[in-house]
Order: structure tokens, then C-alpha cells, then sequence
């Protein structure tokens, strides 16, 4: 009967064999049989041939080691073609210029990338265009393989010998911290081979785990991963400019009196200097009106853990800790959940944080009188900045802020058309400018709702005359016709290119 | 005009430094290093070489290194360094 079953399922009968168990304790076992190898192993058993994908997340911005580390590697091993598909790049990657004329790096998608780089891309560097995609978008592409990756390298703070990372350390050798892991988490479930590098092996299990064993092919330990100190550099600043912190009082007044002002409102902050400030002068009136919120949502800061313990804040769901204190926060505090770049912001995945999003409060390099915004490519035509999940936000929200100066020096920032189109004008509602108020007509109702509170509301146009009236007439970019990066909306349409710029 | 070398402004965002000195060519040379030159390159150079003129200065070359400058302040720089390098108080 046995055999009958065995055969009804297509399966063979099991067998005793004569193999013995092995006896040696687990915790000297797990030092022999484990994931861990070298680098150079790694990559040899990950199958990595020419013109394949590899991974990366930022999680250490300004202060990652592991991209310029591993690329160097393959550079060493005779690497050629491969596509570089990192979650974002910063002004460390330079390195990353020579690999390009080299021929080992021949593509790159990414959410921004700056510095030397991204002037050099500009420039025309390389013969494919960069792509460029939001945090959503991306986790988005690689879910529906529109980004396949075929080997992820991901930077951990702390990995056991069978590859449960973290994106801190609870063992007395911690070298690093990061807090959220969200970039690397599409990474990890999707990619076919996944390297986790590590400056802190500890023993199994590493629980809490962030990524888990089961995705985990190697792990490689190395001197560091990542300079933690630089976490909050780039783009996080805690700003004593005067003009954002007008800027920042002005989104604050506009949040309070905007309707969505209630108990158990959700909000977002991006990483510019007057939108991180805005959280600090909503915080009085949510203590004066006894207002909390449910959650705070992104790029967690000092100030948003800060509003958490003091309970106006019940929790938070971070993709990436924009400073130590959130990455500290996000080891020790329960309800600072991590989220995946999937579940943060894709259009795609219902469950996603930013569909529940009451308010986001962002920045701009530009926006134009259409209400278009763009934070990929300065006003000289140049590369510098990154998409991040500005339209993924901006899209989801109920209500979306833009804060930006009208002038930055001679660079106006009210304008006709934006430079590069990031996030349509259809998703944003509100700009704020030392200057006055723009509010979409698209929301009217919203724009009576602020004028009512005494806000001073302004037409766009008015801003963008005003900005044009003092710096005088702008000569036209020199542009060339190649096309030296691609702009990809959320849902995986073309929304505009970026030519490169001729001296 | 006797010219010395002086210079006026700073390296701050908003803007510019000028910094003036004798030269052997007739005219005024200027040399732009800008944050904004593509945009505003040439406003920048009619600007300096304007004021110079309204002043009467010539024969010197001019190195401005602008940080995003107006046209208002470049004028103020430009004139405030042709004051130190001439010696010849304009305001009086």
C-alpha cells in the first residue's frame, strides 16, 4: 500500500540509510557549516557573469562602503558590462566614474545620484541612458521584474553565519547602525543571489532579524560597511537658515488650518531643510489642540522619534532612518516598524504606507505654473538630487506640500516649466514660498480653507513673475541631443529624459 | 588712473567676490568663474564691464568668482572695488 501511495503521488518510497547525524554542538557547528566566505568566493558562487544585474541600497548614504568595495572587486575579478541597480547614489560613488570608462560598469538605474558622478553623467559619460526611478517605482520593478537583479550586495550591521541581517547591532562589536533596511528588502526577496556583507558576524540566530536567512545565499564579512556618522549627511540638515524656518512655520500654519488637522492624521516629511523643520512647529499646536497622530511615515527623524515618545506620535514606519537616533529608535521601540520599499510607496501593492498618507510635506530644486516638480536636475542642467519617494508621496497623500525659497542665489525656483519632470503637477496641492501661498486649482476648496485662516494665497504665476522680475531673463541651457538619463514614473510609463549638457 | 590691486565682496551664496588689478591691455578684461554661468554669464560680464565704464575705469583685468549673485550687488561689488583700487571715493 505504501508503494501504491508512493506511486499515486509520483514519489519515491523513503529509505534507511546508514547516514549519522552530526554531533557537534551547534554553536562550534555553526562556524563550519555557514554562508560565510570572502568576497571574492562570493561572487564566483553567485554564478555573476558579464552584463548581469547587481544590487545595492543606500542605507549609509554619504557614509557607504560597500558599493565602491564590491564594484572594485568585480573590477579586479575582470567584470565587464554589468548594470548597476542601486536603491540611490551619493558623492562617495565617485570611484564609480572610472569603473564606467573602464567598461565594467556599461548601466546604471538609481534614484538620483551626485557630486563628481552625476556631473560627469551629465556630461554624457556613459552610452546608456541612467534610469532613474522613485522609491516605489523601484520596489515596483523589481516585484513585476521590469528590474530583475541578478546578484543584491547588502550592506548589514549585523548578520548571523546563515545571513540574518539587521540594520543594527545588539553585540558588544558593533561597528555600524543604519536602523531601517527597507531599500534592501525588495533586493533581498527578489534577486536571485544575495551577498550580505557584514562588520559584525554574530552568532545564530540574529533576532530580530530585518532580512532573513532564507534569502540569503552569503555572507562576507568585512572591515566596514559603512561610515554611520555620515547618515545624516546630503541631503538631512536640521536647518537655522531663517528663510526655512519661515518657510517651515508658513507649511506648519498651512497644515493646521488645512482640514486634516485631526486626531489620528498621518504625515510625512521629506529630507529638505524647511520641510524637516515644519514637523517642529506643528508639534506645539498638536499639544495645544490634543492632537495625535497615528503615524509618522518616510525618512524617520531625531524629531518625528522625539514626537513618538512623547506620545504624540503612536508609530512609526520607516523605510530609512535619516539619523542616529531614528536607527537607534528603530532597535529598541516596538512600534518603529520597518517597511520595505514595496510596502512604503509602490502604486501597485494595496498595502503600501502611503495610500494611508493624510499629509507630506516636500521639497523642490523647481516647480513650474502647472505645479510640476522637479528634484533630480539642478537649474544648470546638471544632476543633482534624487527622486526619492517624492511622487510616490505626493501621489498617495490627501494633501501634499511643497516647500521651496523663490530664489536659491540667481536659481529661481518658482518657474515656466520645470527643467525635468519628476512629480506631475496633478499630485501636488499646496506651494509654500517665503513669498506667499500657492494653492492648485485643482483644490479650490482648499484654497478658500486657507485664505479663511488669514494664510496669504498667491497665484503661481504671481510667484514665478515676481522671481523673474528680480533676476532678470535666464539664457537657455546649452543642452545637447543625447540622452543621458531616463525619468520613469511610479507606474512604470516614461515621464521625461534628461539630455546632457554640452560646455 | 593709477590702479591698485583691491577687491571687494565675499564667497558666499547670493554673492560675488571681484577682485581688480592694473593690466597691460587697454579695456577691462574680466575673467567669470559663476555658479550660474550658463544662464547668466553674459548678464554677469555687461554688468561688470557697465559699472567699470560709468566709473571712467579701464585698463584692468577683473577675476570675479560670483556665487549666484544679483545684478544690484554685483554693481555694489564692482564699484566698491573700484573705489579701493583707484583711490577716487565715488559716494563723495
Amino acid at each position: 500500500m505504501i508503494e501504491a501511495a508512493a506511486a499515486g503521488m509520483g514519489k519515491p518510497v523513503y529509505k534507511e540509510t546508514n547516514e549519522s547525524k552530526v554531533t557537534t554542538p551547534r554553536w562550534e557547528y555553526q562556524t563550519v557549516r555557514s554562508k560565510v566566505t570572502t568576497l571574492e568566493e562570493a561572487i564566483k558562487g553567485s554564478g555573476l557573469k558579464d552584463g548581469m544585474t547587481i544590487s545595492f541600497h543606500h542605507h549609509f548614504r554619504g557614509g557607504d562602503k560597500v558599493v565602491n568595495m564590491v564594484v572594485g572587486k568585480l573590477a579586479e575579478m575582470g567584470f565587464k558590462n554589468l548594470h548597476l541597480a542601486a536603491s540611490s547614489l551619493q558623492d562617495v560613488h565617485e570611484p564609480l566614474i572610472d569603473h564606467i570608462k573602464n567598461g565594467v560598469i556599461t548601466e546604471i538605474s538609481t534614484s538620483g545620484m551626485r557630486g563628481e558622478l552625476a556631473k560627469e553623467i551629465s556630461h554624457g559619460l556613459m552610452e546608456k541612458p541612467v534610469v532613474f526611478r522613485s522609491h516605489g517605482g523601484r520596489g515596483s520593478a523589481i516585484a513585476n521584474g521590469d528590474l530583475h537583479i541578478d546578484v543584491a550586495f547588502l550592506g548589514a550591521p549585523s548578520c548571523d553565519p546563515l545571513g540574518n541581517a539587521v540594520g543594527y547591532s545588539r553585540s558588544q562589536n558593533a561597528k555600524s547602525i543604519c536602523g531601517s533596511l527597507g531599500y534592501a528588502l525588495p533586493d533581498a526577496h527578489n534577486a536571485d543571489k544575495v551577498v550580505i556583507l557584514t562588520d559584525d558576524l554574530v552568532p545564530y540566530p540574529n533576532t530580530p532579524n530585518s532580512i532573513s536567512e532564507s534569502d540569503v545565499d552569503y555572507v562576507v564579512v568585512v572591515d566596514s560597511v559603512g561610515d554611520s556618522s555620515k547618515i545624516s549627511s546630503g541631503a538631512i540638515r536640521d536647518t537655522k537658515n531663517p528663510r526655512d524656518i519661515l518657510l517651515a512655520q508658513q507649511a506648519a500654519k498651512v497644515i493646521i488650518n488645512s482640514g486634516y488637522f485631526k486626531n489620528g492624521f498621518s504625515i510625512q516629511t521629506g529630507s529638505g531643510g524647511a520641510s524637516l523643520a515644519a514637523v517642529k512647529y506643528i508639534r506645539q499646536s498638536m499639544i495645544d489642540q490634543g492632537i495625535k497622530a497615528s503615524y509618522a511615515l518616510g525618512g524617520i527623524t531625531a524629531h518625528m522619534v522625539k514626537m513618538h515618545e512623547e506620545g504624540l506620535i503612536e508609530r512609526l514606519i520607516d523605510v530609512q532612518s535619516f539619523d542616529k537616533v531614528a536607527a537607534e529608535s528603530i532597535k529598541t521601540d516596538q512600534m518603529h516598524k520597518e517597511v520595505s520599499a514595496n510596502e512604503y510607496a509602490s502604486a501597485d501593492e494595496p498595502g503600501s504606507a502611503t495610500h494611508y498618507l493624510d499629509i507630506v510635506i516636500l521639497s523642490a530644486l523647481e516647480v513650474d505654473v502647472n505645479f510640476n516638480v522637479n528634484v533630480l536636475v539642478g537649474s544648470d542642467g546638471i544632476i543633482r538630487g534624487a527622486i526619492g519617494g517624492h511622487p510616490d508621496t505626493a501621489a498617495d497623500s490627501a494633501l501634499s506640500i511643497i516647500v521651496c525659497p523663490l530664489l536659491r542665489g540667481r536659481i529661481p525656483c518658482v518657474v515656466d516649466e520645470v527643467t525635468t519632470l519628476i512629480t506631475p503637477g496633478s499630485s501636488v496641492d499646496v506651494v509654500v514660498t517665503e513669498y506667499g501661498i500657492a494653492v492648485n486649482p485643482r483644490r479650490p476648496e482648499l484654497a478658500e480653507q486657507l485664505k479663511k485662516a488669514g494664510l496669504k494665497i498667491v497665484d503661481i504665476h504671481d510667484l514665478k513673475d515676481r522671481a523673474k522680475s528680480i533676476i532678470g531673463d535666464a539664457a537657455p541651457l546649452p543642452f545637447g541631443d543625447k540622452v543621458v538619463g531616463i525619468v520613469m514614473n511610479r507606474d512604470g510609463s516614461v515621464l521625461d529624459v534628461i539630455r546632457n549638457i554640452v560646455d | 588712473m593709477e590702479i591698485k590691486n583691491a577687491s571687494a565682496g565675499t564667497l558666499e551664496s547670493g554673492d560675488i567676490l571681484i577682485q581688480i588689478g592694473p593690466s597691460e591691455q587697454a579695456g577691462v578684461q574680466i575673467n567669470l568663474k559663476s555658479t550660474v554661468a550658463y544662464q547668466f554669464g553674459e548678464q554677469i560680464k555687461k554688468v561688470i564691464s557697465q559699472t567699470l565704464n560709468d566709473l571712467g575705469v579701464t585698463n584692468v583685468e577683473v577675476n570675479a568668482t560670483d556665487k549666484g549673485a544679483l545684478d544690484c550687488t554685483i554693481k555694489a561689488r564692482v564699484t566698491a572695488a573700484a573705489v579701493r583700487a583707484t583711490g577716487k571715493d565715488v559716494w563723495a
